[in-house]
């Protein structure tokens, strides 16, 4: 195998190209393809490529049966003419930017609070601000309605105090949902932009006795501003493409967005041109904003760290330190009232009974295949993504291929997703589905399939950084050894991927375990998950069992997430 | 003289970690110069991050001019500090920088807008005032923290390796700066506490030279004993291989 050894190292690769390179090694067939002698790489790389093309397939594959399912007779002129329509875009866009904005403009107080204030206990309630990430979505819908809803405690509050009850349904509801999710998402992304203020500037505020008006002009709201852009267009691209909660909170002819307004038109109307029509504005709309999104800056959402780890050196402020106060105070009963209403009445269900019941045990059984399966796919088709990309950045760095153009097309694929979103997937298949087979007895496949394809820009992001370093660092040090084949892998990438893969998998498997966007379209009484039945028992009003399940649920996936972060960062500590 | 205190006296002070302790006894008497010099871990920027309240301490005291200041917020201590990098704000003008010196939380008087254009004009940077941080050179970057330091009028000066990334010439153009700038203090003499890796800093404008090593100060003398032909063996050790270059060259 002298072709491995490698000879035509970093440095000198023009001139090895050039000559042939010593001891005779012969170069491979793929010496034509310009990647020079390395065999590894493009093993890697044709792995990265047929796992790009198999998630493209499946993404693509929907929207190409969609097309294909109404033929040519897509009603181009009705859909820009119909006035539903242009409401169902309008209510979908507003919703978004409401939400925005009001997440957005409740972060900033709370990240900065959350970074400066200093006291014990501090590290708990950065966790608590974490929560909200981990719980399903249904569940959190769930809880708000419990709290805020009209019969409520804020509501029975309101009452005793002589205020007329408010309803939780429409779009008051959506953007308290939507805040409740958001805003500890933008704070974290503002602390983390104030953990990445350089030390000195924090010691020179202190040494410099800076007023808390100061700091906050000149170390602080610096850092906040350079974190608004990815923070917004993370927040917005969530809200505009945000199916369960405007489901279950919306719905009405007022409050529907493109996303529900698929679900509807397929499940209960089944009006497949109309689903098409609105498919391919979700994709359009959706695409706009990721592309806004990206030029205005990308969001390090997979990073799951805690921060809060600068050392400051504040002048006391007995003024701060009560602002600081209030407003830990009330971001802290925003986000647990919420888990304290499911936890409580989750507790009043007869859990025991519910446990035994077979549709229960037979939903969650099919939570846990389909969870561990689809999050299982998910981080095979990440890490062979991600060994591509770095196969083909590797060569980016040797002056082997000029262009970034492949490695990009490459990263993109893996957030295809995020552009055609799991309903509209869902959507293309099931109208596919529908002229060959029995749409239901796919189902499981197409859930599954969607299911990962939700996880793999997750678990790509959180696994991309680490391989990343790995390569920069090592490369060089394990191409010079001849390091190639699986000893290659073992000793270059999998110590790099161990420590992150746990979270990324746990990640992926409570996406799934928590998602309602694929499987509402899909779920019939042979194939029922937990997120599934509980919206079934919202629907028909059996309350007890809904917060029974959502409690459920809800454990399920936060302990989930709990013990997969805190075994990747006390193992990023030793 | 034998009744003023030192500029700076540090009895005991240091604390523990985890398998790291610092200790430190040191005396530095007013309008001294000395050079912090040891192995990279040794506890040199420990040893300034002590004296400017950045780290608490577990045991021992601080004093500066006399005054015990061991729980003396940063912002309290008499005392400025010149960082390696990131001295300045980058979204300030380079007269906003050195203003914060004087001013920070309050809009300047104009007594006080006219010391900072002298304050920028005595480090050489006359007109470059209205310049952000990122249209200037690594060293004059540091010359807008040095102006600002002094403007202050602390009488204690604490710089951790200020110059360390910048060339031979404009280290020793920015000692020379310093030195100038030293002079000027008139009243109340200023007291240098400079950290550095590079033995020929010391050389020229410093007064003594303390070797630091494991979080102790292990020798301390004047410049010409301390870097001469009869150094003390473990500094003569840290030093060898920039004493041989010295010869060779």
């Amino acid at each position: 195998m002298g072709m491995r050894s490698r000879k035509g190292g970093d440095g000198i690769r023009a001139a090895a190209s050039a000559t042939s390179v010593g001891d005779g090694a012969k170069t491979h067939a793929g010496g034509g393809l310009r990647l020079g002698a390395d065999t590894d790489r493009l093993w890697r790389l044709s792995l990265g490529l047929l796992a790009a093309l198999a998630l493209a397939g499946f993404v693509a594959g929907g929207f190409v049966l969609l097309l294909a399912g109404t033929g040519a007779e897509l009603p181009v002129a009705s859909i820009l003419g119909d006035g539903y329509l242009r409401g169902v875009v309008f209510f979908t866009l507003e919703q978004a930017a409401l939400s925005t904005l009001i997440s957005v403009l409740a972060a900033i107080p709370l990240a900065a609070a959350l970074h400066r204030a200093r006291f014990r206990g501090r590290t708990s309630v950065l966790r608590i601000f974490l929560l909200p990430q981990a719980l399903p979505v249904l569940v959190g819908a769930l809880a708000i309605i419990t709290v805020w809803g009209r019969n409520g405690v804020v509501s029975d509050l309101g009452a005793a105090l002589g205020l007329p009850r408010f309803s939780i349904y429409g779009l008051e509801g959506i953007l308290l949902a939507h805040a409740f999710f958001n805003i500890p998402l933008a704070a974290r992304l503002m602390i983390a932009a104030l953990d990445a203020v350089p030390r000195e500037s924090w010691r020179l505020a202190g040494q410099l006795s800076f007023s808390p008006l100061t700091t906050f002009r000149l170390v602080e709201w610096p850092a906040i501003r350079r974190a608004l852009p990815a923070a917004a267009s993370l927040v917005f691209m969530l809200c505009a493409t945000s199916f369960t909660i405007v489901l279950v909170l919306g719905g009405g002819p007022g409050a529907t967005t493109l996303e529900v307004a698929i679900y509807q038109t397929l499940r209960y109307e089944f009006d497949p041109g109309r689903a098409v029509a609105l498919s391919l504005l979700q994709i359009a709309l959706t695409a706009l904003v990721l592309t806004l999104a990206t030029r205005l800056g990308s969001a390090e959402a997979g990073d799951f760290g805690l921060g809060g780890t600068a050392r400051r050196h504040d002048t006391p402020s007995r003024w701060r330190s009560l602002f600081d106060l209030a407003v830990l105070f009330a971001g802290l009963l925003f986000i647990l009232s919420p888990f304290v209403a499911i936890l409580v009445a989750g507790l009043k269900a007869d859990l025991v009974r519910l446990l035994t019941e077979p549709a229960v045990l037979d939903a969650l059984v099919t939570s846990l295949w389909v969870s561990l399966s689809s999050g299982t796919l998910a981080i095979f088709l990440s890490v062979a993504i991600l060994l591509g990309v770095e196969a083909l950045a590797s060569a980016e760095r040797r002056a082997v291929i000029a262009s970034a153009i492949p490695r990009r097309g490459l990263e993109i694929t893996a957030s295809l997703v995020l552009v055609v979103p799991p309903v509209v997937l869902g959507a293309g298949w099931f109208l596919g589905l529908r002229q060959v087979t029995n749409v239901f007895a796919a189902a499981p496949y197409v859930v599954v399939l969607t299911n990962m394809a939700m996880a793999v820009p997750f678990a790509v992001r959180i696994l991309g950084p680490a391989l990343q370093d790995a390569h920069l660092r090592s490369e060089k040090l394990a191409d010079s050894l001849g390091m190639s084949g699986l000893s290659r892998f073992r000793l270059l990438d999998w110590p790099a991927l161990r420590r992150p893969m746990g979270l990324a998998f746990a990640l992926s498997v409570a996406i799934s375990l928590g998602d309602l966007g694929a499987i509402a379209l899909f779920g019939n009484r042979e194939f029922t998950t937990l997120p599934y039945l509980l919206y079934q028992r919202m629907g028909s009003y059996r309350t007890e069992d809904a917060a029974g399940l959502a409690l459920i649920l809800g454990v399920v996936c936060l302990a989930l997430i709990w013990f997969a972060e805190r075994s990747s960062s006390l193992g990023a500590r030793s | 003289m034998s009744d003023t205190p030192p500029a700076l006296l540090l009895d005991g002070a240091g604390f523990a970690r985890a398998g790291w302790s610092v200790s430190i006894d040191l005396s530095v008497a007013a309008g001294e110069w000395l050079a912090l010099i040891g192995p990279s871990g040794a506890g040199k920027s420990t040893l300034l991050d002590m004296v400017a309240g950045f780290l608490p301490l577990d045991r021992g005291r601080i004093l500066v001019s006399g005054e015990d200041v061991t729980r003396t917020l940063p912002a309290a201590r008499p005392l400025s500090i010149v960082f390696q990098d990131n001295n300045l704000f980058p979204d300030l003008t380079a007269a906003q920088n050195v203003a914060l010196g004087i001013a920070p939380n309050r809009r300047m008087t104009r007594e006080e807008r006219q010391a900072v254009t002298e304050g920028l004009e005595a480090v050489g940077l006359a007109g470059k005032g209205e310049r952000r941080p990122h249209e200037l050179s690594g060293g004059e970057r540091q010359r807008v923290a040095l102006a600002r330091a002094f403007l202050r009028r602390r009488p204690l000066l604490c710089l951790d390796e200020p110059f360390a990334s910048l060339g031979p010439a404009l280290r020793l153009e920015m000692l020379e700066t310093l030195d100038r700038l030293r002079r000027s203090f008139t009243q109340t003499p200023l007291t240098i506490l400079m950290v550095t890796h590079h033995p020929e800093d010391a050389r020229a404008f410093a007064d003594r030279i303390a070797f630091l090593d494991e979080g102790r100060i292990g020798e301390i003398g004047p410049v010409e004993r301390m870097l001469g032909a009869d150094a003390p063996e473990e500094v003569a050790r840290y030093l060898g291989a920039w004493r041989t270059g010295r010869n060779i060259g």
